[in-house]
């Protein structure tokens, strides 16, 4: 899926764009706990959260996530903008709430990252 | 939906906004003006066109074919407002390029007043201003990628160019405590120069995870900050965040997943589940805890790549430390 055919299924805008809408996001995932995102994020994926503060975008970055989606319409501060455009990480915004969000990009063959398996030992 | 490259060019018009590109010094015109007092003031600034403002409104816009139309007419006494055109075409200035090339192509405007949302008049656009500052931006991205090329061809090559017999690079960081909003800095600057120095870029990954959950422990947890420190090698990082806070009780319970001591304000952020260490020991190939109540903590990691990552991912020969 391209990030422009995303945008299209959730009806979102684009409020920082850094890449090309036609590069294509190979996965999603959703998460509102960062350390979530930081253990089971993938390269290049898009992240749908209802966060908005800069730690989600520093986050991003660190994970080697392409494209953030807030999700409920919510509006990012500025400095979470500002942020992007440094980092280099897409932000969109969409009506659609978590659920819905997610399950219009699994619906349209966007895929996850399958069953996560976590050992005694190592988590 | 057809696929194609875009030109980098096409990426500029796509991408830049109408108030990077449009010229700010705009030589208006005044409703009480003659057309012979216009006239005078678009020979001297040498524009063939001008916007005619009441206040900070666009009323109109006089070109030199209507200055034409009313000498032919033997009116160069009357005021602008007798021969402008009333309907102006303007542009918002957070609009995007594109869709002021398109209305200055193909419906023929010579020039574009520019306005902010409260319809104020802001500058001006002509093919003349838009050309210039595209191949500005065009420029200074063009410079940039030489730059970072430049850089991490450098960077990369510092192995190769030291003399010695083990070569190994530091750098060093420093992270504030609670300045929230500031951390991750020191992670991303790591990971910015690991990519130059062309480590691996699974590596890099790993690295700028555990990095950025060690960054976050010292924002979080300690009251006085810390430093990270990043020993690179040819085959290995040694990594360690250390900090003089207030140190670690039970370190067998912090190292449990889900334990955690972080306040609520930083679990509304989305941090602090109890899950950095854990996530750390995970990413890196070796961990290391060290820490006494009253005596700071000290937290090493190491990462190997290279031909001798094999025998250390999951293996206890890492221990070299």
């Amino acid at each position: 899926m391209t990030i422009r055919e995303l945008v299209e299924i959730l009806s979102g805008k684009i409020l920082v764009e850094n890449h090309s809408l036609d590069e294509e996001v190979p996965r999603g995932g959703a998460a509102d706990l960062m350390s979530d995102v930081l253990a089971f994020g993938t390269d290049r994926m898009v992240l749908m959260t209802g966060l908005t503060n800069p730690q989600v975008v520093r986050t991003a970055e660190m994970a080697g996530i392409n494209v953030i989606v807030f999700v409920r319409d919510k509006k990012p501060p500025h400095e979470t903008i500002e942020m992007a455009r440094d980092s280099g990480v897409t932000l969109v915004s969409t009506g659609y709430t978590m659920y819905e969000a997610c399950g219009r990009l699994y619906a349209a063959g966007l895929a996850g990252r399958g069953p996560v398996k976590i050992e005694n030992d190592s988590w | 939906m057809t696929s194609h490259e875009i030109t980098p060019v096409q990426e500029l018009i796509y991408t830049t906004r109408v108030e990077t590109v449009m010229a700010t010094n705009v030589v208006v015109l005044c409703p009480s003006m003659s057309m012979a007092e216009a006239k005078t003031l678009m020979q001297n600034k040498r524009i063939s066109g001008a916007p005619v403002v009441d206040g900070d409104r666009v009323v109109g816009i006089v070109t030199m074919t209507d200055v034409i139309r009313a000498m032919e007419l033997g009116k160069l006494d009357s005021p602008v407002t007798e021969h402008m055109v009333k309907e102006v075409m303007t542009a918002f200035k957070d609009a995007s390029v594109i869709e002021v090339v398109n209305r200055l192509g193909r419906e023929g405007f010579a020039r574009l007043p520019v306005v902010d949302r409260d319809g104020k008049l802001v500058g001006i656009l002509t093919n003349g201003t838009l050309i210039r500052a595209l191949l500005h931006e065009m420029d200074i991205s063009f410079q940039k990628k030489e730059t970072e090329k430049i850089q991490t061809y450098r960077a990369s090559h510092i192995f190769q160019d030291i003399l010695s017999d083990d070569t190994s690079v530091v750098l060093r960081f420093v992270v504030d405590d609670k300045d929230f909003s500031n951390a991750g800095k020191a992670s991303s600057m790591i990971k910015k120069s690991l990519q130059r120095i062309q480590i691996p870029p699974p590596i890099v990954r790993r690295v700028a995870v555990a990095v950025y959950e060690a960054e976050m422990n010292l924002v979080i947890h300690t009251d006085v900050g810390g430093e990270i420190n990043v020993d690179i090698r040819p085959d290995r990082l040694f990594i360690s965040a250390v900090d003089h806070g207030p140190g670690i009780e039970d370190l067998q319970q912090v190292l449990q997943p889900g334990f955690s001591t972080a306040p609520q304000w930083i679990r509304d952020m989305g941090f602090g589940a109890g899950m950095g260490l854990a996530n750390i020991k995970r990413c890196s190939d070796m961990m290391k805890l060290i820490s006494e109540p009253g005596a700071g903590t000290r937290l090493d990691m190491i990462f190997v790549f290279g031909e001798n990552a094999a025998g250390v991912v999951g293996g206890s020969s890492g221990k070299k430390s």
